[in-house]
Formats: C-alpha cells, structure tokens, sequence
C-alpha cells in the first residue's frame, strides 16, 4: 500500500519535473526564434521535410472525409427534407472543427513522429552533443528552425484539408447525389462566416500546430539516447499530441462558439 | 546548410498552395466576399418583437438580398427593438415610406427581414428610421388567437 | 604555467564517486594521455573540461579562466577554440563531408564562400580525405568518419584538441594514421592535445606525459618511459595488458572446491 502511494507519489513529481523542462525548453525555443528571419535557409530546409512532404496525406484525408461528410450529410438532411443545405453541413463542419482537428492529428502522426525520431536520434548520436562542444546552441540551430516550420505549416494544412474537404463534398453531393449546385454553394457562402467560423479555424489549428509541434521536438530533445528509448518517445509524441489537440479543441470550441 | 533549388521551390509551392486554400475559403466558401458591399448606409427600425432575429440576419426585398442586421437593442424607453439594419451601397432607392416585417424562411428556417418599397419619392439615407414595422409572429400569440376566434365563433 | 589546471576535482554520479580529488596539468604543446580502465570516468573528464558537465567540488581551469563561472556567452567563446573529437566522430548525417567540415566556420565566421571552401579543402587535405569531401557520413567507415571528425575539430584553429578515445574498434592501418595524424597536428600547430583513451601501444608511443586513473584518483602519472618501469604492480598490469594481478581474473566469490563441493552434498 505504502509503496503504491510513494511510487505514485514518484510519478507525480517526475511529471511535474517533466512538465518544468518542457517549459524552460519552450522558452529556450522562442528567444531563438527571432534570429530565424536572418537565416530562413534554416526554415525553408525545415518547412519541407515537415510541410511539403505531409500535403499529399492531408489532400487525401481531407478528400475522403469530405466525400463521406457528403455522404452521411446527405442521408441525415434527406429526412428533413433539408438536403439542399448540404453545402452548409460539409464546409461548417470542416472548416470549424474536422480541418484544423483531423490535420493536426495527422501533423502529429506524421511529421510529429518524425521529428522526435529525428531529434532522438541526433540526441543519441552525439550530433546534439558535438554541436554544444563546437558553441554551437542546438537548441537554436536545430530545434527552433522545426518549431517554426511547425508553426508555419499547420494553418496551411488545415486549410488545405477544409478546401479539399469541401470539394470531395461536392462531388459527392452534387455529382453522386444529384444535389443542386447552386444551392449547395450560396447556402455555404451565406452562413459560412469568414470571422467566426473560418479565421476560428485558423486560429485553432495554429494553437494546435504550437502545441503538437512543441510536444515532437521536446519528447525527442528528452528521450533516452537508445534504440528503445527513441522508440519510447515516438510513442509518446503521438499520444500526448493526441490528448493535447483534443484537450484543447474543447476549449477552443467553447471559448469561440459558446453562447455569448 | 547547402539548399537545393527543387526543395525551395517546392516550399514555395507548398506555401503558395495553403495561401490559396485560405483564398477559397475565404471567397468562394464564406461569406467574405459580402464584406466588400460594406460601403453603404445604416437605418433603423423599431419592433415589438424580433422573434428570433439575430445580428447578420439578412434583410431582403422582393427576395433580394439588400443588407444585414447590423444591431439588436432594447429601447428603454419605448420597450421596442430597434434594429439598426445595414443597406449595401448599391441600393440606395428605397423610399422613406417603405415597411419592414419579420418573416421566417421556410419552416426550420431563420427570421429575416423583408422590406416592402412604398409610394414616396424621397429615398432613405444614412441615419433614417424605417417608421412602419410588423412584428414576428410569436407561436403561442397565433395559437392564443386561433383559439380566441374559434371560441368567439363557436358562440354565435 | 599550465593551459588546464584540475584541481581536487569531485564528481558524483548518483551515489558513485567518478572523481574524488584529482589533479591533473595539462601543458601547451604537449599530448597529455588520460588513462584507465573502462568507466573510470575518462569521458567525463572530457565533458568537465568542456564545460557540459559541472563539478561537485573542485575546479577546472583553461587558460586562466575557471570554466564553470563562465557565463553561456563567455563558454560558448572558450568552445570556439577547444575542438572535440567524440568517439563515435558525431558528423552531422544529413549533410555531405565538405559541409561538416565547414559547419564551425559557417557558423562562427562570415568568411565568403570562396574562402570557407579553400578551408575545409586545407583541412582535408591535411587528414588525407580532401577527395571524399562530397560523400555523406553514412558512406564513411569508421576511420574515416573519425579523421573528418578531427578536421572539423581543428577548422578554427583552436588552441586545444580533446580526443575521446580515438584508437576504440579500429583496425590496424586506421589506428596508425590517426597515430600519426594526431603526433604531426600537435607539432605542426603548436596544439595542446588531451587523448583519453585505454590503449595503451597507441598511446604510449606518442603521449609526453601520461595520467592513469582508476577509481576516482590519479594513480601514477609520468612520461611513458617512466610508467612502463613504474614499482607498482597496478601500473605494471595496466601496461602490459596482463590478465591477472591486482586486478583479478576471477570475480570475487567463493573457491572451485567449495562450489563443487556445495553441490554434491545438496
């Protein structure tokens, strides 16, 4: 009994010894980013192994979820005889909470694993290591040109999935479904609103490309420098992503679509 | 750090394609493209009830989108709405005498407000207030009536 | 006067003593050898003098300046003109050999590109690998990943080169060109050199003075010559790679006959 309680007791402290070292890392991060905009090189080499090389998965997601969101949308609005307000369902639903929320899920899967594999590995070949002995800060050098990229990218991507989303709606309902195009797209531009619901969406996935992004980059930073260790991290790079963006997304919904 | 020039370009491109994304949902998607008729001119109108008319609720005449409900506030003096409703630029003939009522699109549908021109010559500007308005119709008064008349009906 | 002055120096890892008082002086233009026995702590000392780990008592000096007072800034100017060649040669993998080698200069300098390659092609040359300049470290055999790993070390011109075990896992012929390699820069630039390392040939044939450490202390320390006619047996087993002496062949335990013995009677 008493054990239990010391090794919770253990695992808490640890957690919150954790939680302090990501955050001064976190700190460490930012002051090295404004020098970033002198190097961009940097950032560029960065927003491609972490943004270009995720489009073609997001372009594919956010074309099958659109084609379902079409299709589920339209068997639901059919017994209300609503199905012309199609247009409507697909891009709020996309555009408010699937975009920002499935993108950044599969940022984290992706490129998030990725780049702490990436970083562990660095961290266990001495790379990291060599770098400080040759005063050079990896923090600044390595690590801060990906949280850039990160912060970059996500918004884009989330973008990305809504537009492409909408579209495989369409063609879903209007192509397959016969619903009417006119009506699918003025019913959507009418109650799609810029401010609330597709800048909300952007701020969201920025939120989110921060946090999952940071998550990558400190597991890895942080990971025991072996095989099994870099492993371990991965692993935990997506889970706490996953609880992070979910976490967050309610808070953000309820903070940004919650009644006045 | 060596760049190539294929891993700049395609950045570029990867860039350029999300800013494009953002465009199309922006115009073609939202209802951005509405924001640019913002140059018009502001009226106000006073109800006994909104219903369930909300801010951005459209104003419509003849079936034709003419502006936004720009504001909903309680006046405490007369315990009426007034509605300050925004008219986009391009619609700048509607007469001084005109009507406004709130109607329900469809059944499940939202309130808006639908204007019916009147017979003046002189046309609203910025500023004016819209005199003769009709309420929404409220359920439980339309029944209460129904029921009032059948009643009185039924005694004769 | 000494350019690294260790003075009583206690490091703890855990509940272990890795160092508990030692003294070391590291001359200018000399090759100092640190040695022991594996996990005495001999990369650590390196980490000590670099700055990256801190003393639990006791201090380090180079060049007068006590390395663990420095402000980050103040450190980062120290390590610009020390050059470390880790173990396992720690080349960055996603960049080609000329791009590691120019790495330290990229980032410390704002040489012209013509410049920074005339450099790195000096510093090639001089570790006989100027032609596999445009190869990727995953394309290196050790010995070479280890000799391009010394030319990026010394890229700045540093006044010190540290060695972490530098002669570990190598075949013969790559063992004798860094052998030779790391005798010719010491001379030729006038470097101070710190080889931490437990082969003893190697070693011995180029260190001026040696250090040997085991368990937390300085045992004996003194020219080659001087070691291999040490009075103590330790020394004398570490040198000569005997398999039996203070320290056992067997693990402490019990005697065969009472093992056997135990086991007949249960």
């Amino acid at each position: 009994m008493i054990d239990t309680i010391r090794s919770l007791g253990r695992w808490g402290l640890s957690s919150f010894e954790r939680l302090g070292r990501g955050h001064l890392f976190l700190i460490r991060i930012v002051a090295g980013i404004p020098e970033l905009f002198l190097r961009f090189s940097l950032v560029v080499h960065q927003l491609f192994s972490v943004g270009v090389l995720s489009v073609f998965l997001i372009l594919i997601s956010g074309l099958f979820v659109g084609m379902v969101l079409g299709l589920q949308g339209y068997n639901t609005l059919v017994d209300f005889g609503a199905e012309e307000s199609l247009g409507v369902l697909v891009s709020l639903s996309l555009v408010r909470e699937l975009g920002p929320v499935v993108s950044a899920l599969l940022f984290a899967g992706r490129a998030g694993s990725a780049l702490t594999a990436e970083i562990g590995l660095m961290k266990s070949t001495e790379q990291l290591s060599g770098m400080e002995m040759m005063a050079v800060d990896p923090i600044r050098r390595v690590i801060a040109p990906r949280f850039l990229a990160g912060l970059i990218s996500m918004p884009l991507l989330a973008a990305l999935f809504s537009a492409v989303g909408i579209f495989g709606g369409f063609l879903v309902g209007h192509g397959l479904l016969g619903v009417d195009d006119g009506a699918f797209w003025s019913q959507m531009q009418v109650k799609t609103d810029w401010y609330d619901d597709v800048l909300n969406g952007i701020i969201k996935s920025i939120v989110f490309g921060f946090v999952v992004t940071w998550i990558a980059l400190f597991e890895g930073y942080d990971a025991t420098p072996t095989s099994e260790g870099v492993g371990r991290a991965t692993t935990r790079t997506v889970v706490h992503s996953a609880f992070a963006i979910l976490g967050l997304d309610f808070v953000l919904t309820a903070l940004m679509f919650g009644e006045e | 750090m060596m760049q190539s020039k294929s891993t700049e370009i395609t950045v570029g491109m990867f860039v350029a394609a999300g800013i494009a994304a953002l465009f199309i949902l922006a115009m073609k998607v939202s209802n951005l493209a509405e924001f640019n008729d913002e140059a018009g001119y502001q009226v106000t109108a006073e109800f006994e009830n909104v219903g369930g008319l909300k801010v951005r609720s459209p104003v419509t005449m003849a079936g034709v989108r003419v502006g936004r409900v720009a504001n909903i506030v309680l006046n405490s003096e007369s315990y009426n709405a007034k509605v300050t409703i925004n008219v986009y630029g391009d619609f700048d003939t509607i007469p001084t005498d005109t009507a406004a009522s709130i109607y329900t699109a469809g059944l499940l549908g939202e309130q808006y407000i639908g204007l019916e021109a009147g017979a003046e010559e002189e046309f609203l500007q910025n500023g004016d207030v819209i005199d003769l308005t009709q309420p929404a119709l409220v359920l439980e008064q339309v029944i209460g009536q129904f029921l009032f008349s059948k009643a009185e009906g039924d005694d004769e | 006067m000494p350019l690294i002055k260790i003075r009583d120096l206690h490091f703890y890892r855990g509940d272990r003593a890795i160092f508990e008082g030692v003294n070391i002086d590291i001359y200018r233009g000399k090759i100092t050898a640190i040695m022991g026995p594996s996990g005495t702590g001999k990369t650590t000392l390196l980490r000590l003098i670099g700055g990256q780990l801190r003393p639990d008592k006791g201090t380090i000096e180079v060049d007068g300046q006590n390395v663990h007072k420095l402000s980050r800034t103040e450190l980062y100017e120290l390590r610009k003109r020390m050059g470390m060649l880790f173990q396992s040669g720690a080349l960055l993998t996603d960049i080609s050999v000329f791009d590691n080698v120019a790495f330290p200069l990229r980032e410390h300098t704002n040489l012209s590109e013509s410049m920074i390659r005339d450099l790195v092609l000096m510093k090639l040359q001089a570790v006989g690998l100027r032609a596999a300049r445009d190869l990727m470290p995953a394309e290196l055999s050790g010995g070479m990943a280890r000799r391009i790993a010394l030319a990026r070390a010394i890229t700045l011109d540093p006044m010190m080169v540290l060695y972490d075990e530098p002669f570990t896992g190598q075949d013969p012929i790559s063992m004798g060109t860094l052998v030779n390699l790391i005798h010719r820069m010491n001379a030729a630039m006038g470097l101070t050199s710190i080889v931490v390392s437990h082969d003893v040939t190697e070693t011995a044939e180029i260190a001026d003075v040696i250090y040997l450490l085991s368990e937390g202390r300085v045992i004996e320390k003194g020219s080659p010559v001087q070691l291999k006619r040490s009075s103590s047996q330790w020394v004398q087993q570490f040198m000569q790679g005997l398999p039996d002496g203070p320290v056992p062949f067997h693990y402490p335990g019990t005697s065969l006959a009472e093992d056997l013995f135990e086991q007949e009677t249960s």
